[in-house]
């Protein structure tokens, strides 16, 4: 589903790679856990694959497509069938939790009628249900994290990346959005989680890969946090 | 869906910035007045031009008695000095600029001398002897009066050669330099209006930067992100070029055709209708304006 040939990113001319020949494959319907330090590259792996940076050398090819050769106007298709979630959530203040949801398939040219019947099925998912009519600031952090998850999920993307989501959650809270994740993941949708939390890596022991200062430095199936160390 | 969507964002992009809205309408209407108002003047030049250049004629004034030019050394034009003069209007080099001519004589000049100054006292001293002769010339291209003039200026026996349209050149010239001056002011009014566009669509783009994040993040086309900003420059343009045309028609309406058309009767001026095939230009002019100034700014801040 995401392939990593050798893939090195420089932002900087001179300055120390961000991604120093990275080489991995994520399987389709993988669950992974990417973990490492600050600084250690993980953010730009997420969006090399979403094709906000193109790698300076290697290739990277998703959902079967070979990003270097995929032109310009191409990469909104190819963002459609990635989701994305943030640490900061980035939900719209104006708009209500069912506009936020709808406002992903609004953009993308989604007819009404598809609309108004997928939305509350996702909402339902990920037990936001009753909710629809509330703005993110009257929701806790989690319903706010959960909002943000079925507008990256509500156009059944079969890649989701999440980028620290429970960064700015409580361990209880942090866990409800952990099990919504897996049950996302039992759908058949492939899973990139980029974190810092050990307790969650631990509990849930999933495939890890750590990476530090831009090398891959351990891929394993099962793993925990830290066991390099 | 995709239209009402739109729509939606340009009205809420419009609202949020209503004030810098608000200076694009007004500085793209106070600049295309300028290039409307130089487009209605030069088509009043040539409506004039039309007008009278059909009417006039290069008089070629032939020595009369006592006449104080060196080509005039010998008196009054001879017979033979007069078939070389009209065998010049007939060479090959002038003729095809040559419609007509028409030669006035002595007593024709004095006849129509004596029509038009009848009242006047001095008029009873002159005679015919004391008129020139002439030759009425109707060009071909009003514009080609310099060839004629160069071939029978300083010719013995042609005292001076005339160009009626001289008559008019004081007149066009104002009106050209007004054009100038409406010109001058429209450009500087246009680039006011292109940056105000620019900044206009860059703020508007950065207090939607949230949105225009998460479009991107979900894959919304590129056309789809730009297409609202680039819609509101256009309509606040338009907008600007729609109040134009509308200053100028009322301008042209009451100022041309009732005021001046009222003071001034003998010029054909330009009218209502004349503004109607200017406005088409001036909306053009508005719409590729903002597209420009969007194209610009958008490529900067809404990238993929």
């Amino acid at each position: 589903m995401i392939r990593f040939e050798n893939v090195s990113k420089v932002y900087a001319r001179g300055a120390r790679p961000a991604l120093d020949q990275v080489t991995l494959e994520v399987e389709r319907g993988e669950f992974v856990f990417l973990v490492g330090a600050s600084g250690s590259g993980k953010s730009t792996f997420l969006r090399l694959v979403m094709r906000e940076e193109r790698p300076t050398a290697g290739k990277v090819f998703v959902a079967g497509r070979d990003l270097s050769t995929l032109s310009t106007w191409k990469v909104p298709h190819l963002r459609r069938q990635i989701g994305a979630v943030f640490q900061d959530f980035r939900l719209l203040p104006n708009k209500t939790v069912f506009e936020n949801v709808a406002f992903a398939l609004q953009v993308i040219g989604k007819p009404r009628h598809h609309i108004m019947t997928t939305v509350p099925d996702t909402l339902e998912l990920v037990g936001l249900g009753g909710k629809e009519k509330r703005r993110p600031h009257e929701l806790s952090g989690g319903e706010q994290q959960r909002v943000a998850i079925a507008r990256a999920f509500v156009n059944r993307p079969s890649i989701l990346l999440a980028d620290e989501p429970t960064g700015n959650l409580d361990p209880t809270t942090s866990l409800g959005i952990m099990r919504l994740l897996d049950r996302i993941n039992r759908t058949g949708t492939t899973v990139v989680m980029a974190t810092h939390d050990d307790e969650i890596v631990d509990q849930m022991r999933k495939r890890v890969i750590e990476l530090s200062t831009g090398e891959m430095v351990r891929d394993q199936s099962r793993g925990v946090y830290g066991s390099a160390r | 869906m995709r239209l009402q969507f739109i729509l939606s964002e340009i009205g809420i992009g419009l609202r949020r910035n209503l004030s810098m809205s608000v200076s694009v309408i007004l500085v793209t209407f106070v600049s295309l007045t300028f290039v409307g108002a130089a487009a209605l003047l030069q088509q009043q030049i040539t409506q004039m031009k039309d007008d009278w250049y059909d009417k006039v004629e290069v008089s070629v004034f032939l020595c009369a008695q006592g006449s104080e030019e060196p080509t005039c050394a010998a008196g009054e034009v001879t017979e033979e000095q007069r078939t070389s003069i009209e065998a010049e209007l007939e060479a090959p080099e002038i003729e095809p600029y040559v419609q007509t001519v028409y030669f006035e004589t002595k007593e024709q000049a004095f006849e129509s001398f004596r029509e038009k100054m009848a009242d006047q006292w001095w008029a009873a001293e002159v005679t015919a002897a004391d008129m020139p002769s002439s030759y009425r010339i109707k060009l071909a291209d009003p514009e080609m009066y310099q060839v004629v003039a160069d071939v029978l200026t300083g010719r013995q026996g042609v005292e001076e050669v005339l160009d009626q349209r001289r008559l008019f050149d004081s007149l066009f010239l104002v009106l050209n330099r007004a054009t100038l001056v409406s010109i001058g002011i429209a450009g500087i009014m246009l680039l006011a209006a292109v940056l105000l566009i620019t900044t206009t669509i860059r703020l508007s783009a950065m207090s939607r930067r949230r949105e225009t994040g998460i479009m991107r993040l979900v894959g919304a086309s590129n056309l789809f992100i730009q297409l609202p900003f680039m819609l509101e420059g256009a309509i606040a343009a338009t907008v600007g070029a729609a109040l134009a045309v509308g200053a100028l028609w009322l301008g042209v309406r009451y100022l041309v055709t009732d005021w001046l058309g009222g003071q001034v009767q003998w010029i054909d001026y330009v009218d209502s209708t004349d503004v109607l095939t200017v406005a088409p230009f001036l909306l053009a002019i508005a719409i590729v304006l903002a597209a420009i100034s969007s194209v610009v700014t958008l490529s900067r801040y809404t990238k993929v």
